[in-house]
């Protein structure tokens, strides 16, 4: 998994409460086999026309925010479907960090594991991220992993809560299935107690 | 880690203490799965990296796979799926299956349908333990007093490699609802009614429990129904404690204990209880006679309204909500203020592993017994597995259907999703037994109502919203 450190970039506002995962990714593009490759159907159906022609003034396709790598969301990003192509499909653009009040359970879960850092913030601090991420491409946002803060354009510095574990793997870029394996032992002996226990598991 | 013995624990607290592996001094717990269910859609990734790595299916005794999300639902599938990445797909699930060794029900097996659907039928689902799978409605097998939930397709392949997951637990939610429902109401009304109340986000960091008189008054399909929107909630899971209801659905199934083990089952799976004085972190109570049949009027499931209502104005709403609401109701093709039931609709969909059990069958035929839908519209039923389309066409129902002038299909998620040709045109408007009305979700543009299959039925035969209640009292025997 990619590292995720220090990020600074542009971040584009989506004021919208309760982006779906079907929204972030229509199931038309989840008939994939790979990870890879599903960035340039992120939002598709806010971004994209029928005939494929951009929507130019969804937030994506405007000049300033074409190049984003931060999202600024409204309450409750990512509720829907389990779609991992979600997340892919974010860092696939190029978006490594979204910013919201609240996240849904899978999609703040699979963020973690595509090396995307999902930020949650008492409303009044997102506000300002949106306020800052509403001024365009030259106001640049920073995120600090290490010292847990975002540095808007003029200066203010936000501070937010991370799991610490989390922010381990994050800062590490580290594998959840090879961290596990180190445990084999005590899933081994897990197991053997539940033959015993539950034999019919 | 044991837990305190003195302690009064809830339902979730006893199945987590249950399938603890590990717990570190931070909370990261690593937890046990006992089940494991996978689909084409959301596992090629995750084989995939399986085999980059060599690693091999820990538990394949333990991982059950079913095509689902994509397979066509009209005859011929299992010859030829005519989308080519369809196709691909569903040929992964065949491959990987086999090179795993994992549990298989490919297409052409009359015990395929929606793998939350075949995980209950088949017996695989059990009180007590731990269910994952990468789809959002795992919650669904939490009717049985499973603690299950959907994983993302990282944490398939480390279920697929462990047979654990890494958690943090979430908090405890009670939700109860008192008292019976009243004729016409359904276990679909009670969980869109739910949402409608908390908020898609209001579960959100909390398993539910779900209790109360009009809980246990449900049938299991109805608990099933009941916990598979849990998600929509915003929570982990749902979770309702088995009782002789439970017990009964189980026993004699396929993957079901038998013999001593039942016993020894049993004996444990009536001690899933939340204990007297348990603590719930946040608590909901709704009137069961307070719940009338309802629809969703917009683009979340939170968007729910008895039938009775009228579309509401976006500035009664506060926040966020109100600029959500507006997009809505223009997407939506609506009007603050006009009445649901005079909403016209295209198509009905009854299905899904929200509806697509014998029960929401029998509920719809029902209403549609003897009767034809609306000219011109297009009406389908896709039964939620190849034994519940059997079972529907042994007790007559299949017929009711095909009378009334719905089609009759195959086994799958169709609509539900759209990922196969059953999909919405723009504009299409729609009446849905399925889970979700977001933007698109069941085609471009499409336009999704979301209602129990008593509720769908009768739009199906009047060709606008309608309150079932009103059909019911012609028939005064359906009462």
């Amino acid at each position: 998994m990619d590292k995720f450190t220090h990020l600074s970039g542009i971040a584009a506002p989506m004021p919208l409460v309760n982006i779906d995962t079907d929204m972030i990714i229509p199931k038309q593009f989840l008939k994939t086999i790979k990870r890879s490759g599903l960035g340039v159907n992120l939002f598709d159906e806010m971004r994209y026309n029928q005939d494929g022609t951009e929507i130019a003034d969804f937030v994506l396709n405007r000049p300033a925010y074409r190049a984003a790598t931060i999202l600024v969301a409204g309450d409750n990003f990512g509720c829907g479907s389990s779609r991992e192509h979600a997340p892919w499909a974010l860092a696939d653009f190029g978006i490594r960090c979204v910013i919201s009040t609240s996240f849904a359970d899978i999609f703040f879960n699979n963020c973690f594991k595509n090396g995307i850092l999902p930020i949650v913030l008492p409303e009044a601090e997102r506000d300002l991220c949106m306020k800052d991420a509403e001024k365009g491409a030259n106001a640049r946002i920073e995120v600090d992993l290490e010292a847990q803060t975002i540095t808007l354009s003029d200066g203010q510095v936000i501070r937010f809560e991370i799991d610490p574990f989390r922010k381990h793997c994050l800062l590490n870029g580290l594998d959840d299935i090879g961290l596990t394996m180190e445990k084999a032992g005590a899933i081994a002996a897990f197991e053997s107690q539940l033959s015993q226990a539950r034999p019919w598991v | 880690m044991s837990p305190n013995p003195s302690k009064p624990r809830t339902l979730y607290d006893k199945i987590w203490d249950a399938h603890l592996v590990d717990e570190q001094p931070d909370g990261t717990c690593l937890l046990y799965i006992d089940r494991h269910l996978v689909h084409e859609v959301t596992s090629p990734q995750a084989f995939e990296g399986l085999r980059m790595t060599g690693r091999k299916v820990r538990a394949p005794e333990k991982t059950i796979a079913v095509p689902d999300h994509n397979v066509p639902t009209t005859e011929g599938r299992d010859k030829r799926i005519d989308n080519e990445e369809s196709r691909i797909q569903v040929e992964a699930l065949d491959k990987n299956a086999k090179d795993f060794g994992i549990n298989y029900y490919p297409v052409s097996d009359i015990r395929q349908g929606i793998v939350h659907i075949v995980g209950p039928e088949q017996g695989w689902t059990l009180p007590g333990m731990t269910v994952v799978c990468g789809d959002s409605h795992t919650a669904t097998h939490g009717a049985f007093g499973a603690l299950a939930h959907g994983i993302g397709t990282s944490e398939v392949e480390h279920v697929l490699a462990t047979q654990t997951l890494i958690q943090k637990k979430s908090k405890n939610m009670k939700v109860e609802i008192t008292g019976s429902l009243r004729p016409g109401v359904t276990a679909k009304d009670i969980t869109l009614s739910v949402i409608g109340a908390t908020g898609t986000a209001g579960g959100t960091g909390y398993v539910i429990e779900y209790c109360g008189q009009a809980i246990r008054e449900l049938s299991m399909e109805g608990r099933m129904t009941v916990c598979n929107m849990a998600i929509e909630g915003g929570a982990r899971a749902g979770l309702i404690a088995p009782d002789e209801k439970t017990f009964a659905y189980v026993q004699g199934r396929p993957h079901a204990p038998k013999g001593a083990q039942w016993e020894a089952a049993l004996n444990w799976w009536k001690t899933l209880f939340t204990d007297e004085g348990a603590h719930f972190d946040k608590v909901v109570t709704i009137r069961g006679e307070d719940i009338a049949p309802v629809v969703t009027w917009g683009t979340s499931p939170e968007d729910v309204l008895p039938i009775t209502d009228v579309v509401p104005d976006p500035s009664q709403f506060t926040g966020g909500k109100v600029e959500a609401a507006k997009r809505s109701i223009e997407y939506m093709g609506l009007q603050p203020g006009q009445r649901l039931q005079d909403i016209t609709i295209d198509t009905v969909f009854i299905g899904s592993c929200t509806n697509g059990r014998i029960e929401d069958l029998r509920a719809a035929a029902a209403i549609l017994k003897g009767k034809k839908i609306k000219d011109g519209l297009r009406a389908m039923v896709v039964p939620g597995s190849g034994l519940v389309r059997a079972q529907a066409e042994e007790e007559g129902l299949a017929q009711i259907f095909i009378d009334a002038g719905f089609e009759w299909r195959l086994a799958g998620c169709s609509m539900c999703l759209a990922m196969n040709p059953d999909q919405l045109a723009p504009g299409e408007r729609c009446v849905s037994t399925s889970n979700r009305n977001f933007e698109g979700r069941q085609g471009r543009g499409g336009r999704t109502h979301l209602a129990s299959p008593a509720m769908a039925a009768a739009a199906a035969l009047t060709g606008h919203l309608t309150d079932v209640r009103e059909l019911m009292a012609q028939e005064p025997e359906l009462a």
